[in-house]
């Protein structure tokens, strides 16, 4: 088992004839994504990597099936991509795109939750399901199945702690980066209980970063609804006050959205919080092997 | 981006919220000038991006030209909080009677847009958020409108005065209007005050606009004041880089924000102290390590350069093309420690084989080299 997806989704890919939604369209085919379709406007008819191009997501969906959505579109176009998507009804869609207006993505998530959908991004690496499928950007190589959901606001810091757990031989169940942006489609919160409810899933990492309170939340509900093992880690104890770093929503503004009030929140939930990624990989080890 | 209170002022008039009638100077002349034709009581305001301005000495009443004019000296040049004075805001005075505080913000928890507004204005509303959270009043909206019956209440609230009541209702549709066409991330009037006279004013003014909307509000990009930020941060945006200066004598280059943010905490973790964030990004391209290895060594505390680069859609390879070139195109004294993983690693290793630069293998290893290579020392408990 797995969340989300598996080697049964069938993926249509927004902007599949761009630079990034070509090359990743090629690297989700080769690690066994059943991409369908691709949408471009304009080029419907065309071939892209041996699948069909649709001008519209719905004629796409209407021809293709497709339960799934990545958006590799650039972001002044990108919320209008998402809603073509949520118009069309299908239930996964996964915006990669980065740098797009918060304004936008407020009617985006509103809209899409109207509709009963899921949004994972924007400004996120996708998801992957080791050995069954892969909807995002991620190197799929250093993944392995098994028993570990990953749940990440960041990109290439989920593929180092991923590498770390695979290492110490432990794999994973489903890997999600749910993006660095202040609006996201789906938060922690909305991703532990899948995890929880997954057979397969026996414990889950949860990556954080500074800015805003979903981590504050987080352990919160954790602490209520969760019976699962969870591990944490936060980054960003060095920056400073006012800076944005890199994400849109990696900020720290006064006393808010700070690591240590994180930390905080995450240690009296009885969460345990790792200093850095090996530790991480090893407390999970540890966590593990006591429920075995 | 942050823009000046007299820049945000010009939106709130253009917008039609009150604010006092006011002139920007820059020497203390022009300044008295302004006095002059006001014939009143002036505020003196300094402006720069950085708050507590008034507690820092910036902010000062003057009775007379003259006095306007001595304010004006003192203030322009002033340093606050790392930013030097070199405009002042020189406003009609106001009576004031009351003040309160009213903003529009994005609510990242309930992905609505906030208004706050609290009878407590003036002072820092964190505080007041901190310890007195009843006086702060509340309303989100999804829809980007309040209606009146939603702002009645909250708008008696503030003054508990009919007539401002009125006059808030009006300002609050104005700032929201503002908030929604400017792409802001924060609109803020603190204080809003009430005056003898029973006016409502905007005292003050912030607005921040959100960064990712910029490429759609040239007009506010223009306001973007390039002395408010760290040259080094300037140039990163223009390359495509994201660059934030911290106070340490490590330099990183990694690719993603998260995984820098790690690595500066690695640092310290370790017993360094990082000297900047930096993000080179997605792509690969050779050009913008050159140019992020400009960015970190023009900062003279440099002592050696940390390059973590976890490969997926940069192949490591490319990076250390870009290292290679880097080498040959600009001096480079401090040693540099490199760690590739991930997609090509193998042969970007293998094109840094025989070049001076101090190979790691894991990010760990990484750390404890560049700290000991910067002439720094490992925690102790950190060795194992």
């Amino acid at each position: 088992m797995s969340i989300l997806i598996d080697q049964s989704t069938k993926v249509l890919v927004q902007g599949i004839t761009g630079r990034d939604g070509s090359f990743h369209t090629r690297q989700m085919l080769d690690y066994g994504t059943q991409v369908v379709g691709g949408v471009t406007p304009g080029k419907g008819g065309q071939v892209a990597h041996g699948v069909p191009v649709f001008n519209t997501v719905q004629e796409a969906v209407e021809a293709t099936g497709a339960n799934a959505t990545v958006i590799y579109v650039p972001a002044k176009f990108a919320s209008a991509a998402i809603l073509e998507a949520a118009e069309a009804e299908i239930p996964l869609i996964v915006a990669i795109t980065e740098g797009i207006p918060v304004l936008d993505m407020m009617k985006a998530y509103h809209m899409v939750r109207a509709k009963g959908l899921r949004l994972i991004g924007p400004n996120c690496p996708g998801l992957i399901s080791p050995g069954k499928a892969k909807i995002g950007i991620m190197p799929g190589s250093i993944h392995r199945p098994g028993p570990v959901g990953v749940i990440s606001r960041s990109g290439t810091l989920t593929y180092e702690i991923v590498h770390a757990l695979t290492g110490l031989g432990i794999g994973q169940s489903t890997c999600v980066g749910i993006g660095g942006d202040p609006i996201v489609g789906s938060q922690f919160m909305d991703l532990l209980p899948l995890f929880e409810a997954d057979p397969e899933t026996q414990a889950m990492v949860v990556v954080g970063e500074i800015g805003g309170d979903e981590e504050e939340r987080t352990a919160a509900f954790i602490k209520e609804h969760i019976r699962k093992p969870v591990f944490a880690f936060i980054v960003g104890h060095t920056a400073p006050e006012g800076k944005r770093m890199g994400h849109a929503g990696a900020i720290v503004s006064g006393n808010s959205g700070t690591a240590a009030s994180k930390l905080q929140a995450f240690s009296l939930a009885g969460v345990p919080v790792a200093n850095t990624i090996d530790e991480l990989a090893e407390i999970t080890r540890q966590g593990l092997s006591l429920l075995s | 981006m942050k823009i000046h209170e007299y820049q945000a002022k010009a939106l709130f008039r253009e917008a039609g919220i009150p604010v006092p009638e006011g002139k920007v100077a820059t020497s203390p002349e022009e300044a008295r000038s302004i006095a002059e034709a006001f014939g009143t009581v002036v505020a003196v305001k300094a402006q720069v991006h950085t708050g507590g301005r008034g507690k820092a000495g910036g902010v000062k009443i003057a009775k007379t030209p003259d006095e306007a004019a001595r304010h004006a000296g003192n203030i322009l040049g002033m340093e606050i909080k790392g930013s030097t004075v070199r405009k002042v805001l020189v406003e009609r005075g106001s009576d004031i009677a009351r003040e309160a505080y009213l903003a529009i913000t994005m609510d990242r928890s309930s992905k609505a847009i906030l208004l706050i507004a609290s009878a407590a204005g003036g002072i820092d509303i964190e505080e007041v958020a901190a310890k007195t959270p009843e006086k702060i009043l509340k309303l989100t909206t999804t829809t980007g409108t309040f209606s009146e019956a939603e702002l009645a209440p909250v708008a008696q609230a503030l003054f508990d005065d009919p007539g401002a009541a009125a006059q808030i209702v009006e300002i609050t549709g104005k700032l929201l209007g503002l908030y929604l066409k400017a792409d802001a991330s924060l609109a803020e009037i603190n204080p809003l005050v009430l005056t003898g006279s029973g006016n409502v004013v905007a005292l003050d003014g912030k607005v921040t606009v959100d960064d990712n909307a910029l490429f759609r509000q040239p007009a506010l990009e223009a306001l973007r004041d390039f002395d408010e930020e760290v040259p080094q941060e300037i140039e990163a945006r223009e390359k495509g880089l994201s660059f934030v200066q911290l106070d340490g004598d490590i330099g990183c280059m990694v690719n993603g924000a998260g995984l820098a943010m790690a690595t500066m905490d690695m640092i310290q973790i370790y017993g360094g102290k990082p000297a900047n964030f930096l993000d080179v990004g997605g792509s690969s391209n050779p050009e913008k390590v050159v140019a992020a290895f400009k960015i970190i060594l023009s900062n003279p505390s440099i002592k050696a350069v940390l390059i973590n680069i976890f490969g997926g859609i940069t192949r490591c390879d490319d990076i250390a093309r870009g290292i290679l070139e880097s080498f040959q195109r600009i001096s480079i004294a401090v040693p540099v420690v490199v760690r590739l993983t991930g997609t090509n690693a193998d042969e970007g290793l293998a094109l840094l084989k025989g070049s001076s630069l101090i190979p790691a293998s894991t990010f760990a290893e990484a750390v404890v080299k560049v700290i000991e290579a910067s002439g720094g020392v490992v925690r102790e408990e950190m060795k194992s």
